[in-house]
C-alpha cells in the first residue's frame, strides 16, 4: 500500500469529491422537482395524464443510465440539425449532459416512489378531509402530500444513495468526479488498488453523511410511524 | 307564520351501485336539537343514506337542504347527482360535520393537530385561536392529555373521541355519526357513547347510524328503522323499540337482543 502516493493525490479527490456532491445534489433536486407533478399525473384516472408518464418510466427504468448517458452526449452530436441549434453550447458540454441524464434517470425512480406512496394513502383520511368540507387542492396540499411525501422517505433514501455510486459514470464522459479522481491517478501513478481504494472511501464517507440525514429526516417526520414510546 | 326551517331536511333520496338499488325514496327531517337513530342490518342503506346527506356517496334523485339552504345539484355523467357549485359543497360539508366508523384521523398529525387542520384551513381561522378551541374540545371529550400523540399511539377510543372533537371544532350544525362505536373493542365503546349522550344533552342536532339499541332508546329523539332501501318504521324511539308494528323491525330487534 502507497500511501505516500495517496496523500499526494488527495487535493484531485477532494476537487472530485466536490464534482460528485454537485452532480448529485443537483440531478437529486431536478428529479425530485420534476417528479412530483409526474407522480400525481402517474395517479390520475385520466389516460392522456397518466399513460404518457407510464410510458416514460417504464423506458428510462428499462434502460442503463451509462447508455443514456452516451446517448446524449455522443448520440445527439451525430445530427448537423443539433449541432447547429441554439442547444448545442449545452448539449455539447460534458456537464449539462451528465446533469440531465441522472436527473432524468432519478426523476424516473422518483416518480414510481412518490406514485406509490400517494396511491397507498388510506381513503379514510382523503374522506374524512372532504367530509370537512376541504377542496380538492386543499386535501393536495396538507394531507395527500404531506402523507406521501413521509411516506416515500424510507424508498427515496434508497433512490438517493444509488443515485450518488450512478454518479461515477459521469467520469466516464471526461468529469473529473471521484471515479475520475481515481482513473487519473492510476494512470499517473500506476498504482489501480490504491487509486480505486481511495475513491471508494469517499464514497463510503458521502454514503454515510446521506443514510445520517436520511435517519434524522425519517425521526422528524416518521414519527407517527414509529412504534409507542 | 315563521316557523323555524329545519336543521337538516333530506327528501326522496334515490341510490344505487349500479343496478342494486340501495335508497329507494327515504327521507330524514331534523329539528334543531333532534337526534336521529337510523337502525337497519347491515345492506340496509343506513350508512349509504348518511353518507348521500354530505355527498361522499351521489344519490340519483332526491334533496337536501340545511337550515332552510337547498343544496344545489346537478345530473353527472353517470346519471347521478353532484354538486353544481363546488364552494357551496364545502360549505354544507364543514356545516355538517362527520364521525367516521373508523375514526379516519389524518395519521401523520398529532391529537390537536387533526382537530385544528380543518378549522385553520377550511374556516379560515387564526392558528392560535385554533389551538386554544382546539385544546377546550380535546378537554370536553376527556384526552387533553394525549393532544401531542400521534393517532397510531392512541387506543380506539381516543381516537374516536379525538375525532369527535375535531367534528366540534368546526361547530357544525348538524353532526353526521357513521357506527361510531363499530370498530372499537367492548370495553372501549362506553366512554364514546357518553361524549355522544353530552352531547345530545346540550342540544345538538345529530344523525347517528348506530346498532346500540340502548342509545337509541335513551338518547334519540326519532327512531328510524330502514329496510332493503326503505324506512320501514319511525317514530319515538321507545314506543317504536317497546311496541314494533312491523314484523320486520319485529326480527331485527329479537336478532339484535343478545
Amino acid at each position: 500500500m502507497n500511501l505516500e502516493a495517496i496523500g499526494e493525490s488527495l487535493p484531485s479527490f477532494v476537487e472530485g469529491l466536490q464534482v460528485t456532491a454537485i452532480l448529485l445534489a443537483a440531478a437529486l433536486a431536478l428529479g425530485l422537482a420534476a417528479a412530483l407533478p409526474l407522480a400525481f399525473a402517474r395517479t390520475s384516472t385520466r389516460a392522456w395524464l397518466s399513460k404518457p408518464v407510464w410510458l416514460f418510466t417504464y423506458v428510462i427504468r428499462g434502460t442503463p443510465m451509462l447508455v443514456q448517458l452516451f446517448l446524449l452526449y455522443y448520440g445527439l452530436a451525430q445530427f448537423e440539425a443539433v449541432r447547429e441549434s441554439v442547444a448545442w453550447p449545452w448539449l455539447s458540454s460534458a456537464w449539462f449532459c451528465a446533469i440531465a441524464a441522472f436527473a432524468i434517470n432519478t426523476c424516473a425512480y422518483t416518480t414510481e416512489i412518490l406514485a406509490g406512496a400517494l396511491e397507498a394513502t388510506p381513503a379514510g383520511e382523503i374522506e374524512a378531509a372532504r367530509a370537512l368540507g376541504m377542496g380538492r387542492a386543499t386535501v393536495m396540499r396538507r394531507i395527500l402530500l404531506p402523507s406521501a411525501l413521509r411516506r416515500a422517505i424510507p424508498a427515496y433514501s434508497n433512490e438517493a444513495i444509488m443515485m450518488l455510486q450512478g454518479t461515477s459514470l459521469a467520469s466516464i464522459v471526461t468529469l473529473l468526479d471521484l471515479t475520475g479522481a481515481a482513473r487519473e491517478m492510476n494512470s499517473r501513478t500506476y498504482l489501480p488498488f490504491e487509486a480505486f481504494l481511495t475513491a471508494a472511501a469517499f464514497y463510503l464517507a458521502l454514503t454515510f453523511a446521506l443514510v445520517s440525514l436520511f435517519h434524522l429526516a425519517e425521526r422528524r417526520w416518521l414519527a407517527h410511524l414509529a412504534p409507542r414510546r | 307564520m315563521a316557523t323555524a326551517p329545519l336543521a337538516l331536511d333530506v327528501r326522496d333520496l334515490y341510490k344505487r351501485f349500479g343496478s342494486h338499488e340501495v335508497l329507494k325514496g327515504v327521507g330524514l327531517a331534523a329539528a334543531r336539537g333532534d337526534v336521529i337513530s337510523l337502525i337497519g342490518s347491515s345492506g340496509s342503506g343506513k350508512s349509504t343514506l348518511l353518507r348521500c346527506i354530505n355527498l361522499l356517496e351521489q344519490p340519483h334523485a332526491g334533496r337536501i337542504a340545511l337550515a332552510g339552504e337547498e343544496l344545489r345539484l346537478v345530473a353527472d355523467r353517470d346519471g347521478s347527482l353532484k354538486a353544481a357549485d363546488a364552494g357551496q359543497l364545502q360549505r354544507f360539508r364543514a356545516r355538517l360535520a362527520m364521525v367516521f366508523q373508523h375514526f379516519n384521523l389524518w395519521a401523520h398529525l398529532t391529537a390537536i393537530q387533526n382537530v385544528m387542520e380543518a378549522p385553520v384551513h377550511v374556516l379560515g381561522q387564526p392558528k392560535a385561536e385554533a389551538r386554544e378551541k382546539a385544546l377546550a374540545m380535546l378537554a370536553r371529550v376527556g384526552v387533553a392529555h394525549r393532544r401531542d400523540h400521534f393517532p397510531a399511539h392512541l387506543s380506539g377510543g381516543e381516537q374516536q373521541r379525538v375525532a369527535i372533537a375535531r367534528a366540534l371544532a368546526m361547530e357544525p350544525e348538524v353532526m353526521l355519526f357513521d357506527e361510531p362505536t363499530s370498530a372499537l373493542d367492548p370495553e372501549l365503546v362506553g366512554e364514546v357513547l357518553k361524549v355522544m349522550r353530552d352531547l345530545a344533552a346540550e342540544g345538538r342536532t345529530m344523525v347517528v347510524v348506530t346498532h346500540e339499541m340502548a342509545f337509541a332508546r335513551e338518547v334519540s329523539s326519532q327512531l328510524v328503522f330502514l329496510h332493503d332501501g326503505r324506512i320501514e318504521e319511525q317514530g319515538d324511539p321507545r314506543g317504536v323499540l317497546a311496541n314494533p308494528s312491523s314484523e320486520r323491525l319485529r326480527q331485527f330487534l329479537a336478532g339484535s337482543l343478545k
